[in-house]
């Protein structure tokens, strides 16, 4: 059974001139121990497609969707407490700015405990200790010390490494990783995705990448969507994918890659949107 | 060939204050880097953050003086620190930055700040400064009615194209683009690379290219310099960086870089089915 399952989800953003439609009709599926990559440049409604799943749009957003199911229960009709209770736990999300996703006022260590007593309902003394086990599970150095840190005190990649301890730590059944490594350095951002499929594989979590690199993509996807202006474009198995794009807009994409290059121009995508005569 | 600009053991150091129970202490950015480029060529410096490549982007660019050796442009040592630096001296070097949506005033129009250029640093009179910079518009691939609009109403690829119009009012013999494409959507980064070769070919340009990414550098590099905590760690032509990279640091970023190549998605589609096999096993 599908973990999470949407159908014909919209967002559309009151504006001045109207209802802009971010997200026109999208269905999303994954299966427990699944890596979903959802690709797309900016604009594409990649990120607020699954910020609507974790309610964290703002007013200004309406959202419908015909079903939006989490593990068989039905997301649409709970109330506002019984999805409290999903998100955050059985759900969470690490974002693209680690440094901003922290509270810069308190420790690193408060903030993965205060997740462990109000999520988990552990006592002081038992989050301290399991806090510390999850920073070490996502290899931070010298974890009892850094507990200590403020996130200004931690490099990008250790921030991103505290948000990750912080997602796992009520053991969720899918995370959702929105740009997770695009602040970081490539070095690094190696670090963090094998980090990721670590824990994904070990956990058996679901993992959803919102991602714009291709290159991620390819190392990391079970699966991919491509999404185009609100709307998806194209969803294979990633070897398909890459072997063999059907639409116009996924060939665009992959053969803008730099360096997949084969003569002295880049194709852009206009160039296949005239080929492909839309 | 002649040499555009060159450096020979260029160091930049920065001074960090200290505080009440800190002593001050000076950080070597920069130590002794050595690079030369001839005229119409592109030379990439690769790093991560923390390499000192913008350092020596703006040693080159003008912008800071250097703390040791010396910078030549055009054959001439130039060393801003003894003196302003000439119009004919500024008019060689312009630069265009990473983010369009903060290298541009947002309160001034697109033609003025093509035009300001020319203000400061040629005795153009008005109608001919307008007429360039429309001009240059329609080079960049803009339109000539742009000329009257705010960055505002432009997206981020058309905002890089007016940053790089810019820094070409001036007939520039060098251009240094520090992540000039890195804040961009794949497919609008191409048609920006698309129209920095173009531009290249036609004005006869350098270009002295900063990025982190790989993939980009491969595509647009003649010469390569690998950059790792202030030192160049590795320099050579493109080829020979990328099919067969001398320096530790140099693989270790090649092996970071994430590929597109069908045969790895398949090995690693794989490895994975068989890791879930065992562990069902």
């Amino acid at each position: 059974m599908a973990l999470l399952k949407i159908r014909n989800l919209t967002v559309s953003f009151a504006t001045s001139t109207g209802p802009f439609k971010a997200v026109d009709g999208i269905d999303v599926d994954i299966a427990p121990g699944e890596v979903l990559a959802i690709v797309g440049e900016s604009g594409s409604g990649k990120s607020v497609s699954m910020l609507a799943v974790m309610g964290l749009l703002p007013d200004t957003a309406t959202v419908t969707a015909d079903v939006m199911e989490f593990d068989g229960r039905d997301m649409l009709s709970m109330s506002g407490a019984e999805r409290r209770r999903i998100i955050g736990r059985e759900i969470t999300m690490i974002f693209q700015e680690p440094i901003a996703s922290l509270n810069p006022s308190f420790t690193v260590g408060f903030q993965i405990e205060e997740v462990l007593r109000i999520n988990a309902g552990m006592s002081k003394a038992a989050a301290r200790a399991r806090a510390i086990e999850l920073f070490d599970a996502v290899g931070i150095p010298e974890p009892a010390e850094k507990m200590r840190s403020y996130p200004h005190q931690l490099s990008g990649g250790q921030c991103q490494r505290v948000m990750i301890a912080i997602a796992i730590a009520t053991n969720p059944r899918l995370l959702i990783a929105d740009e997770p490594t695009t602040a970081l350095d490539v070095t690094i951002q190696k670090q963090i995705l094998d980090l990721l499929l670590d824990l994904q594989e070990t956990h058996g979590m679901g993992l959803i990448l919102i991602t714009h690199d291709m290159g991620v993509v390819a190392e990391t996807a079970d699966r991919v969507v491509v999404q185009f202006k609100g709307q998806k474009m194209e969803e294979a198995d990633v070897l398909s994918l890459f072997e063999a794009p059907q639409h116009p807009y996924t060939r665009a994409l992959l053969s803008a890659l730099p360096e997949l290059a084969t003569g002295d121009r880049l194709p852009t995508v206009s160039d296949y949107f005239a080929e492909a005569g839309q | 060939m002649s040499i555009v600009v060159e450096g020979k053991g260029l160091t930049q150091d920065y001074h960090v204050a200290g505080g009440l129970f800190r002593p001050s202490k000076t950080v070597r950015a920069v130590k002794g880097v050595d690079f030369a480029v001839e005229r119409g060529k592109t030379l990439a410096i690769v790093g991560e953050s923390g390499s000192g490549k913008s350092t020596l982007a703006r040693i080159v660019a003008l912008i800071d003086r250097q703390s040791g050796g010396t910078l030549r442009i055009e054959g001439e040592d130039v060393d801003i620190g003894t003196g302003k630096p000439t119009r004919a001296l500024r008019s060689k070097v312009q630069m265009v930055f990473q983010n369009p949506y903060g290298s541009l005033n947002p309160r001034q129009k697109v033609g003025e700040a093509l035009t300001e250029p020319l203000l400061l640093n040629t005795d153009l009179d008005g109608p001919t400064r307008r007429e360039k910079a429309e001009a240059m518009l329609e080079k960049v691939g803009l339109q000539r009615a742009h000329f009257n609009r705010y960055p505002h109403m432009f997206s981020g690829g058309q905002r890089q194209r007016i940053a790089i119009a810019r820094a070409l009012m001036l007939n520039p013999a060098l251009l240094v683009l520090d992540e000039a494409v890195s804040a961009l959507d794949l497919s609008v980064q191409a048609q920006v690379l698309n129209l920095l070769a173009d531009l290249q070919e036609e004005f006869n340009l350098t270009y002295v290219f900063i990025s982190h990414d790989l993939s980009v550098v491969r595509y647009i590099a003649d010469e390569v310099m690998v950059m790792n905590k202030g030192e160049a760690v590795e320099q050579g032509s493109r080829d020979a960086v990328f099919t067969d990279p001398q320096h530790p640091y140099t693989r270790q970023l090649f092996a970071a870089t994430p590929i597109t190549d069908i045969e790895a998605i398949r090995a690693r589609v794989a490895r994975r089915k068989a890791a879930r096999a065992a562990a069902l096993a």
